[in-house]
């Protein structure tokens, strides 16, 4: 590939062509330059370290490949820029940005009330994530104490979200792989999820009913029996996706040994989750800073040695396992009580009460419209989302907006050690790599 | 001239003006036969995986969503037909025709019926029957592969050439393991003849499925070949799991990424075609073709219309319809191989396992022909054996280790 182009009127000179071809020869520059799009954003800057070596060719006999933003395994809108020897993968490239929204900038605009609408869409495979450390990080700048009941329909609904981002991934890894079956069971059974936490929160994504002080609602009515129905179900399906993967040669054969990633390797690009666990590395925040009502749940951390593909598929596979373990011992524990906090100046008042009394309403209208004051500091969060360690960074200067808002978004920090896995493997392989990263490009743009 | 057009009866003799009108209706009818299957094959394909997959599959077009192809088919027609500008534009608008014309003429040498009588001329159920006839067959599939190699590398564009070298290596490589797989049967039958091959495995009862009778089907005797030729078809019809061709997820559209409109209808048809075609060739090699029972059993006169014309078509549909289905099956619960896993399953076993069954049937089948007993063919197998590792191990010592040969470079 190169990455120089004369100027279209030296090549006619040099050529010693007519005018008619010169202009010939400019709009077949013009073309190159079109197909060599980004070859500029390959080029090696002397702060790009290669981290597998050996792998460079004398000669300029490579190309640059543009997977994505629109291509369809590329989960969205990633673009992954690869130097193809063949069908090696030399070098590769993630360029992010294409779901870029501000919403961390947008975070310091919206009150803390309306908070949770802004980074309920930042994960949208896992919303309920994504609030929770919202609301986390809220309270505890305000330092309230939640009610037990609020903390454990927290916790149940944060495996929910891990169950419905794991089916999915378990069905994009499918596809990506070619086994489109699989890809239609994933969404089966997420699908009977979304309705499920449809019936519990009134929508399907984008909930925020985690919100600061508890939680939105209280659970309907039979809500124990739908859940574990629910359970049911998607263990049934966990036992379709076994007998169709687990022990099939050729998905072995794609995923076994593909994408190796070391446990020093993950921690030094900063991934986390799954990727993290694979390469024998138990760490995840749910045991290792117990938040939630996680210390009174009995559950196993889901890890593995060999930090390939296969090894991330299973994580994934058994973490769905261990998050119906949780979801039925919430059902089983679930506390009776208050769903938030009874503080007006936090939680709006029940709807009966603005008609009668003169402070309900007054407290209503403040909190919807100007929202509650949080006592100035920052504070950092962390919980396990399904993709690893979901951080909110707040800092509060006693108004009513935080003025700075971050998430550590894990599918970011796991993105960079794709790049790790992907130099020296094949096209294929890289599709399965990416895949198995399992980025969300809602959550790594914001 | 009569050698050149084979055993067909309405081509002996006098050719009259009755019988090119015959030939052109035949034409007529493979085509049409072609294009209805592959249309039905489409919708059936869609709804059996849809059934597997716990979905509807189509059903607005037509009863049961029978008509969904042609629906898609007419959509695409009325559509733009766009161009890269990079393109060589001339190649690029040639090659899905390269594409589907052996797929149509592949067609041609399937005996679809037995031999029917026509006015006053007898003639048999199938296009032509050159006495070359399973040759033609590996011609034209050889030829299919420039339509995809052209598609892809005249685009201009990245994604089809990595499509087309993809086409180019697996379908040559599939190419060995499937001819390979031919030759047992071609030893069994003795001739190239595809309506020979079908006469060698007429019916005689129901012991003619599992090699018993004075003819029956080769699939028994030849019955690794079978699976061989089946694997090797679907890698040659870029049918998953060896659709690595166009692999979406790798490669977006592969070699057909730049094509639109009725270019790249063209494309898929000729790829359905082609698979229709392979397993009808399957069908005509290790099944029996048109054989199979005839109503004579419920009373009907042997020279019925219904033994004559419908009985053998019907048992040739049947048994184009199981390993139509099969290939839906498997279309259904694999995952994709990977470009080296393919062609290591090619080269390292497949072709392999087909030469050294080729072998065995051809030892087989000469013992039988000289009438030799047991013993005898076990001695001359394990000499054959004995002889073929000694050649193979001379040859190991001769090639270059690998070392000797990176010390050399």
């Amino acid at each position: 590939m190169k990455h120089a182009h004369p100027a279209p009127t030296e090549r006619a000179a040099a050529a010693g062509v007519s005018p008619d071809a010169a202009s010939e020869a400019m709009e077949k520059a013009r073309l190159d330059r079109q197909t060599d799009e980004g070859a500029q954003e390959m080029q090696r800057t002397p702060r790009e370290l290669v981290v597998t070596g050996g792998l460079w060719p004398e000669d300029d006999e490579t190309m640059i490949v543009n997977m994505g933003p629109q291509h369809p395994s590329t989960h969205g809108v990633l673009r992954v820029m690869m130097e193809l020897d063949g069908e090696t993968v030399l070098r590769v490239k993630p360029v992010i940005g294409y779901l870029h929204t501000g919403m961390e900038k947008t975070g310091e605009e919206l009150t803390y009330v309306q908070g949770g609408t802004n980074v309920t869409r930042m994960d949208y495979l896992a919303p309920l994530s994504n609030e929770t450390v919202f609301a986390l990080a809220v309270e505890r700048l305000l330092d309230v104490e939640i009610p037990p009941r609020a903390t454990w329909i927290r916790t149940m609904l944060c495996e929910i979200s891990r169950l419905e981002s794991h089916l999915l991934f378990q069905a994009t890894n499918g596809m990506d792989i070619g086994a489109l079956s699989m890809m239609i069971y994933g969404w089966r059974e997420r699908e009977e999820v979304l309705r499920y936490k449809e019936t519990i929160t009134g929508l399907r994504m984008n909930h925020n009913f985690i919100r600061p002080g508890g939680v939105a609602a209280d659970l309907p009515d039979g809500w124990q029996q739908s859940t574990l129905d629910l359970c049911d179900t998607v263990e049934r399906g966990m036992r379709d996706y076994e007998d169709l993967l687990n022990d099939n040669p050729i998905w072995l054969e794609r995923l076994v040994g593909v994408g190796v990633i070391t446990t020093e390797q993950a921690l030094a690009l900063g991934a986390s989750g799954p990727i993290l666990r694979s390469t024998g590395f138990p760490w995840d925040l749910r045991k290792a800073q117990p938040y939630l009502a996680y210390d009174q749940v009995d559950f196993d951390v889901i890890y593995t040695e060999n930090g390939d593909c296969y090894d991330r598929y299973l994580i994934r596979l058994n973490e769905i396992r261990e998050s119906l373990k949780i979801v039925r011992q919430c059902v089983e524990k679930m506390p009776a009580g208050d769903y938030r906090v009874q503080d007006r100046k936090i939680t709006p008042p029940p709807r009966a009460r603005i008609d009668e009394s003169m402070e309900a309403l007054i407290h209503h209208f403040k909190l919807f419209t100007e929202g509650f004051r949080v006592p100035p500091g920052e504070t950092y969060v962390a919980i396990e989302s399904p993709r690893g360690e979901i951080g909110c960074y707040l800092v509060s200067d006693a108004t009513g907006k935080p003025v700075r808002m971050h998430i550590r978004g894990p599918s970011f920090y796991n993105l960079q050690s794709m790049e790790a896995m992907v130099e020296g493997a094949l096209v294929a392989d890289a599709v399965a790599i990416i895949s198995s990263v399992d980025p969300v490009m809602g959550e790594v743009d914001r | 001239m009569s050698a050149l057009l084979g055993s067909d009866p309405l081509l002996i003799g006098d050719i009259d003006f009755t019988v090119v009108v015959i030939v052109i209706v035949k034409t007529v009818l493979v085509f049409a036969l072609l294009l209805v299957a592959v249309m039905f094959y489409i919708w059936f394909m869609r709804k059996v995986i849809a059934d597997m997959q716990n979905r509807i599959g189509p059903q607005r077009a037509g009863p049961f969503g029978i008509l969904q192809t042609l629906a898609d088919g007419i959509k695409l027609f009325f559509k733009e037909q766009s161009e890269p500008a990079t393109a060589d534009k001339r190649v690029f608008r040639l090659a899905p025709y390269l594409s589907i014309l052996p797929a149509f003429l592949a067609f041609a040498i399937v005996p679809i019926g037995g031999v029917v009588t026509i006015g006053d001329h007898r003639t048999q159920l199938q296009l032509a029957d050159p006495p070359i006839g399973v040759l033609f067959l590996l011609a034209m599939s050889g030829i299919g592969l420039y339509g995809v190699m052209l598609a892809g590398w005249s685009s201009g564009s990245k994604y089809p050439l990595l499509g087309a070298v993809r086409a180019s290596a697996q379908l040559l490589s599939y190419e060995a393991a499937m001819g390979l797989a031919i030759v047992a049967v071609l030893i069994q039958s003795g001739t190239l003849s595809t309506r020979e091959i079908v006469d060698g495995q007429a019916w005689d009862g129901l012991g003619s499925i599992i090699g018993r009778g004075d003819t029956h089907w080769f699939l028994v005797p030849t019955i690794v070949s079978f699976v061989i030729f089946l694997i090797a078809a679907m890698a040659e019809t870029n049918h998953p799991p060896f659709d690595l061709v166009e692999a979406e997820q790798e490669l977006v559209g592969g070699f057909h990424t730049e094509y639109t409109g009725i270019r790249f209808a063209i494309f898929f048809l000729a790829e359905f075609m082609n698979l229709i075609t392979m397993c009808a060739i399957a069908v005509t090699l290790f099944l029996g073709g048109p054989s199979g029972p005839s109503l004579t059993g419920l009373g009907i006169d042997a020279g019925s219309w219904l033994n004559v014309w419908v009985m053998p078509v019907v048992w040739f549909m049947v048994k184009l319809l199981v390993l139509l289905y099969a290939t839906v099956w498997v279309r259904a619960s694999l995952p994709r191989l990977r470009y080296d896993q393919l062609m290591n399953l090619g080269w390292k076993l497949l072709i392999e396992i087909a030469f050294v069954w080729a072998m065995i049937t051809a030892v087989l089948k000469v013992a039988q022909d000289v009438g030799a007993g047991a013993i005898d063919i076990i001695i001359t197998a394990a000499c054959a054996l004995v002889g073929g590792f000694v050649i193979l191990g001379i040859l190991y010592l001769c090639i270059p280790k690998r070392e000797e040969v990176e010390e050399i470079k």
